[in-house]
């Protein structure tokens, strides 16, 4: 068992990639939903690109040799730096308005 | 006959000149007055010179009616045409314009009553702009029915007349416009309607095959549906005397009995008449109710010989009881605006037993009373307008002893009474003259009738003058002021119309004569 | 010559008209008005007309000239064309008339100028007489029915024009009114009769219509239908000749000027009638000819009766003008067509000549009442006369020589032309039985001179009832007695026939022969030979009979006004209700206002009821059917269809008051329904 455990653990492979993937995506949407500062979540949703990102890295480098996977990640990564861009902005915007940035204090939407 | 300025055709431009002068009215600001009462009246003027070319160049000795090659200063071109339309084959609508000696003294008329109507409008205080907008919009409906081959076109004119009068009426009018206006306008598109039936059914019961494919295909062509080649076999108005084509005719003569107005059609009239403001009424009398006429001559004659011969009898009964009718209302009445509307019906009612006669006499008669009592009515409609404007007041009562206190008028009044009573040497006699004469040669009993409607005729023509321009000039009428300069400019070209027509009324019977004794034949002699 | 005859009739008819024009558009700006040039275009027309009938009857022919232009051509595409033509027809009988249209009218255009001076209208006036004269001129020279329709309507409007010419009384307008309404009763039938002919001959033009009869062609081949066209244009004679049973319009037309009712009134218009009978003769058949007789009776007879009984000078003189009218046209039926032509040109001179003399009396009280300030006395009453003689005497010496033409005293021109119709009765009666109408003629012609002596006699002779009255009063200024002398000359016989008892020798009766007829044989009246042959066997019985009867009346009338050997008032209440009848009028108006005037207007009552109750009610209670209907229909609209669809607007409202709650407007709960929604997603598919 011990031994099984070493094993897979030595012999790092599609599933090992994948599971850190599945981490970072859970921590990423454990922030994105809990956390009420803006910030945070935006961390979260940058920790949720990130484990995509690996995903495809991983895909890519246990599937037939193809660039796809590295090509689109590198799609990922300036899109999210885009994103974070605008996404400052935004909440540089927010923080303007409502003189705070938390996220519980801004609900116009409320039906 | 081709005819064109500037590589448009005469009619187009008498006919959409109007529509110009209704864009240039609505660009000159709602306050400057003057320009824009300019605006109309010139605008009226040039359709008048244009008549006067029309009436220059137009060949006498065409017949006209029932083929292209008859008509003059044809204009044809494609108008809507959309193919292969499931069910409905190739819809087609010509824009198919001509004239031939039964509409040319109808032009004549509508641009002459436009022109005078422009000017006695300057008595117009109120929304100046909107008003002279719609006036030139129904100048150019009542042109187009007079113009317009393709029956699509007739029926768009017929309708876009509508709605300017009812503005006219509802706007500008007297105490009860808002009745009246509707009252025209409910009546009239009844009409309309009926109208737009017979006019599908004639469209889907005609068809002509293509000059180039050889195709058939459904026409609005109006000539074409005066052909009987050309209905297809089995359609709803195919053969001769069938139900359906005397349903059909009965619909189209309702409609043009509602227009001429005809007893027991008529009662829009007096209310119309009354209601209108002067301009208003003249258009009305001199021009809109010789559509229903014409109408009649245009569209039902040729189209349905054999339905117009099977109701001769009716038509002339119905034309009897307006003139006999009309004279017994107009005797009784004491609004001075009324009593002309009844006038009119009973001298429509001439009009009409005189087309019912189907022979020449009666239809050059007939068509000419058409045009001499436009003239007639215009004059009267205006004279009533003259002491209406000084005194606010109409009713046969109000007034007396016109005649010392305003000789001018009295002059021309009298001359414009008389020959609405058929006094010869002025042009309702010529008109009524030839009309009974053609009646009479038809159907003996309703032209003796008839002619007792000129007594009673008679009677109220010189018991309106007696009440109105004869006796002493009572005391609230003494400060009235002669006609005005303007007031001359409407009244004398009428005047002198009326005489000239009255001594010499040849050149107006050259101009139809022989398309009308054409049309006789055609109907008479049809060509099954 | 024959060029020149049209030329001079074309002056003859545009002269008087070119006069009206000028005088009413510059009438007032001409000095003294315009009278002048009135009257001398009248005078310089007079002239012509003289001319044309010197040279037409000295060369003693009958022939016919005649001159056409096309007014209208109607192209018919099945029987060739149609042409309407004018044009003018000049024989005896159309030069003898203009040289009668003519001078009477240029006598009272003279005679105008002193009557009607200080009238406010004056150049008017004179530019209505000219226009008369114009349609008058017109209706002589004609050869066509329509021509003759035309002109008889336009002396139609100058009579109106006239009579209403003081049109600030309400009773010459309704006089004026009255005449040109009842005239068109007449000129109704004319019109409908003109069309029988136009219809089967396609002209108006007399000389086609007749020879088209003779050669056998009926109006629609119908000997019923030609005498109805016969009568139906003497309809137009009955309405304008003032015939029973219209003659009522001819007394109230008295209402316009004197002289006015001297030239349109006595001498020419009222003629034009029998004018037109004389032309229409070819074509009147024997029954319509005796329809024509029997009229002319009747109302010679009824107008006689009445003038006996008026007190209104110028009533009188209407009356008797009415009762010689029928003379004339009874002369005309009875086919005496000279003798009734002639009748129309002496009674043109004598009864203008009794208008004007009337004018001159009137004219001469008027003025003295003025003076007096007395507005009050009527100026037209003979009971307020009497004893004019002596003040007046051109006035009175010509009143009486017409006077004494009218009774038919030998030596004068009534005697002729009235023996001669009297013979002519006596002749038809004799042959063909009728002797009800010599009878009448001979009763009338007494009553005449009685009427007439009656008249004079209580006018100028006598004592003034109140010599105060009239103690101001003069003859008449020169331009109002000339007209008179000239009459009076125009009155004796010689101007007629050179033997003062028979006027059969003269030039009229050679000039004037009654037209053939040109009808089929059976349908004529008896020829003219067998009726001259007639006349001239029983002339003298008739003259010695005509004579007695009207010294009789004459005796009468002196025995009862000038000697007063009988009271007037004795004889009219031995009468009783003839007279009353009489004096009314035999009630002719009252019934006329009643039935007809009251029956049109009780008609155009209900007709105006029928027209705004009935059929407007019929289409204004389809719209407030349409109406009621509607509104069923807006409750229906509004409850049901609107209804259902507000229904639904609501249950969505309620959905989505209860859905609202998942809105919360934080993002971190929209998000975890993103991922549960993943989830239950993916639980269900995968």
């Amino acid at each position: 068992m011990e031994n099984e455990l070493i094993q897979w653990l030595s012999q790092p492979g599609l599933t090992h990639y994948l599971m850190i993937g599945a981490l970072l995506f859970c921590i990423g949407i454990t922030l994105v939903l809990t956390r009420r500062n803006v910030i945070m979540i935006l961390m979260g949703i940058e920790l949720i690109l990130n484990s995509v990102n690996l995903n495809f890295i991983a895909f890519s480098r246990f599937s037939v040799i193809t660039l796809d996977g590295h090509l689109t990640a590198l799609f990922l990564i300036i899109l999210a730096a885009a994103e974070a861009a605008v996404a400052l902005a935004i909440v540089l915007n927010i923080y303007n308005r409502f003189k705070t940035i938390d996220i519980d204090e801004i609900s116009l939407l409320k039906g | 006959m081709e005819l064109q300025f500037l590589g448009i055709g005469i009619l187009t431009w008498i006919l959409f000149l109007p529509i110009a002068g209704l864009i240039i009215i609505l660009l000159i600001p709602g306050d400057k007055l003057k320009a824009i009462r300019i605006t109309a009246t010139a605008i009226t003027g040039i359709q008048v010179i244009l008549a006067a070319v029309i009436f220059r160049h137009f060949d006498r000795a065409i017949e006209g009616i029932n083929s292209i090659e008859g008509f003059q200063f044809v204009e044809k071109y494609r108008w809507i045409t959309v193919e292969a339309v499931p069910w409905f084959g190739r819809i087609e609508i010509n824009y198919f314009l001509g004239i031939d000696g039964l509409s040319v003294l109808m032009v004549i008329l509508t641009a002459l009553i436009g022109f005078i109507g422009a000017i006695s409008s300057w008595t117009i205080k109120k929304q100046v702009k909107g008003y002279f907008a719609l006036y030139m919009l129904l100048v150019t409906g009542m042109m187009g029915v007079f113009v317009a081959l393709d029956f699509f076109l007739f029926f768009i004119f017929w309708e876009v007349m509508l709605l300017p009068m009812y503005f006219l009426i509802g706007i500008w009018g007297g105490p009860r416009r808002e009745y009246a206006a509707i009252k025209f306008f409910l009546y009239t598109f009844v009409g309309g309607i009926l109208m737009m039936l017979v006019m599908l059914a004639l469209y889907f019961s005609v068809a002509v095959p293509d000059p180039e494919t050889g195709e058939m295909y459904h026409t609005f062509n109006i000539l074409h549906m005066m052909n009987p080649a050309y209905y297809v076999e089995g359609s709803i108005l195919a053969g001769v005397d069938t139900t359906w084509r005397y349903v059909a005719w009965m619909a189209l003569f309702i409609n043009f009995a509602i227009k001429i107005p005809l007893f027991p059609f008529h009662t829009w009239l007096p209310d119309a008449h009354v209601e209108a403001p002067t301009p208003i009424s003249v258009i009305l009398a001199g021009v809109l109710l010789k559509l229903g006429t014409y109408g009649l001559l245009r569209i039902s004659f040729p189209i349905f010989p054999d339905a117009t011969m099977y109701f001769m009898i009716f038509m002339a009964v119905l034309g009897m009881i307006s003139i006999i009718y009309g004279a017994f209302c107009a005797l009784a009445q004491d609004d001075f605006k009324k009593l002309i509307a009844y006038s009119s019906i009973s001298h429509m009612g001439i009009v009409v037993i005189g087309i019912a006669a189907l022979n020449t006499q009666g239809m050059v008669g007939g068509v000419l009373q058409m045009f001499n009592h436009g003239i007639i009515t215009a004059v009267l409609f205006l004279m009533v307008g003259v002491v209406y404007d000084r005194t606010g007041k109409r009713g046969l009562y109000d007034f007396g002893g016109l005649a010392n206190q305003m000789p001018k008028y009295t002059g021309i009044a009298m001359i414009g009474l008389f020959a609405a009573l058929g006094l010869p040497g002025l042009n309702g006699f010529v008109s009524e003259l030839f009309s009974f004469l053609g009646a009479f040669e038809a159907y003996r009993w309703i032209a003796i009738v008839s002619v007792f409607g000129i007594i009673i005729t008679a009677g109220y023509i010189l018991w309106t003058l007696q009440r109105v321009f004869l006796g002493n000039t009572p005391e609230h009428l003494t400060s009235l002021k002669d006609l005005t300069t303007r007031e001359m400019v409407c009244f004398v070209p009428l005047i002198i119309l009326i005489i000239l027509l009255g001594v010499y009324p040849a050149p107006a019977i050259e101009l139809m004569n022989t398309s009308l004794s054409y049309l006789t034949q055609i109907v008479t002699v049809p060509a099954y | 010559m024959e060029q020149s005859m049209l030329h001079l009739s074309l002056l003859i008819l545009f002269i008087p008209l070119a006069g009206f024009l000028i005088l009413v558009f510059f009438g007032k700006k001409l000095p003294r008005q315009g009278d002048w040039l009135g009257t001398s275009l009248i005078g310089i027309t007079l002239l012509m007309a003289l001319y044309m009938l010197i040279s037409k009857i000295s060369s003693m022919s009958t022939e016919t000239l005649t001159y056409s232009a096309s007014w209208v051509i109607l192209r018919n595409s099945s029987f060739g064309a149609t042409s309407i033509d004018l044009g003018f027809m000049i024989d005896n009988l159309t030069v003898v008339m203009l040289v009668v249209v003519m001078l009477v009218s240029f006598l009272v255009h003279l005679f105008s100028i002193g009557y009607m001076k200080g009238d406010a209208r004056y150049s008017r006036y004179f530019a209505y007489l000219g226009l008369f004269t114009f349609s008058m001129t017109g209706i002589v020279l004609t050869h066509n029915l329509l021509m003759m329709y035309i002109f008889w309507e336009l002396v139609g409007v100058s009579s109106y024009l006239l009579i209403g010419f003081w049109y600030e009384k309400k009773s010459a307008t309704n006089a004026a009114s009255k005449a040109f309404i009842v005239n068109r009763i007449g000129d109704a039938g004319m019109f409908i009769g003109i069309m029988i002919l136009f219809i089967h001959f396609s002209t108006f033009t007399f000389e086609p219509i007749f020879s088209g009869l003779a050669a056998g062609d009926l109006p629609f081949q119908s000997t019923a239908w030609l005498t109805a066209a016969g009568i139906l244009i003497f309809c137009g004679a009955v309405g304008k000749s003032a015939q029973f049973p219209l003659h009522v319009w001819l007394p109230d037309a008295m209402e316009g000027p004197t002289p006015v009712s001297a030239l349109i009134h006595a001498a020419t218009m009222v003629a034009a009638g029998v004018y037109l009978i004389a032309r229409m003769f070819p074509m009147l058949t024997a029954e319509a000819l005796i329809v024509i007789a029997y009229i002319g009776a009747i109302t010679a007879l009824i107008a006689a009766t009445i003038a006996l009984t008026q007190y209104d000078i110028k009533k009188v003189l209407a009356y008797s003008t009415i009762s010689q009218l029928g003379f004339m046209v009874m002369a005309l039926g009875l086919g005496a067509f000279a003798a009734g032509f002639m009748h129309l040109v002496t009674h043109a001179a004598f009864k203008a000549g009794l208008f004007l003399g009337a004018g001159s009396v009137i004219f001469a009280m008027h003025n003295a009442l003025h003076k007096k300030n007395d507005h009050h006395t009527d100026a037209q009453d003979i009971r307020n006369m009497g004893g004019l003689k002596s003040r007046m005497p051109v006035t009175y010496w010509t009143f009486l020589i017409f006077t004494l033409a009218i009774a038919g005293v030998p030596l004068t021109s009534g005697f002729l032309s009235k023996d001669e119709i009297l013979a002519g009765t006596l002749a038809f009666s004799s042959l063909n039985g009728h002797y009800l109408l010599p009878i009448i003629a001979f009763t009338v012609a007494g009553m005449t001179a009685f009427y007439m002596f009656r008249l004079f006699i209580l006018t100028f002779h006598g004592n003034h009832a109140d010599e105060s009255r009239i103690s101001g009063l003069m003859e008449s200024p020169l331009t109002m007695t000339i007209p008179l002398l000239i009459l009076a000359g125009l009155s004796t016989f010689v101007f007629y026939s050179f033997n003062p008892l028979g006027a059969s020798g003269g030039w009229f009766f050679s000039a004037i022969e009654r037209p053939a007829s040109m009808i089929p044989e059976a349908l004529q009246p008896a020829s003219a030979e067998i009726f001259n042959q007639a006349v001239k066997a029983l002339h003298t019985p008739a003259l010695i009979l005509s004579v007695l009867i009207a010294g009789a009346g004459i005796f009468g009338a002196v025995w009862v006004y000038e000697w007063k050997k009988s009271s007037a008032d004795v004889i009219s209440q031995n009468f009783g209700a003839l007279y009353k009848g009489a004096f009314n009028k035999w009630y002719f108006d009252e019934m006329y206002q009643y039935v007809f005037v009251g029956g049109t207007f009780i008609l155009t009552k209900i007709l105006r009821w029928f027209d705004e109750k009935i059929i407007d009610g019929i289409v204004n209670g389809a719209a407030t059917l349409s109406e009621r209907f509607s509104v069923m229909n807006r409750w229906f609209d509004e409850n049901i269809i609107d209804g259902l669809v507000n229904f639904t607007a609501w249950f969505m409202g309620i959905l989505g008051f209860v859905l609202r709650r998942l809105q919360t407007g934080k993002i971190q709960h929209y998000l975890a329904f993103v991922v549960l929604g993943v989830l239950v997603f993916y639980f269900i598919f995968v």
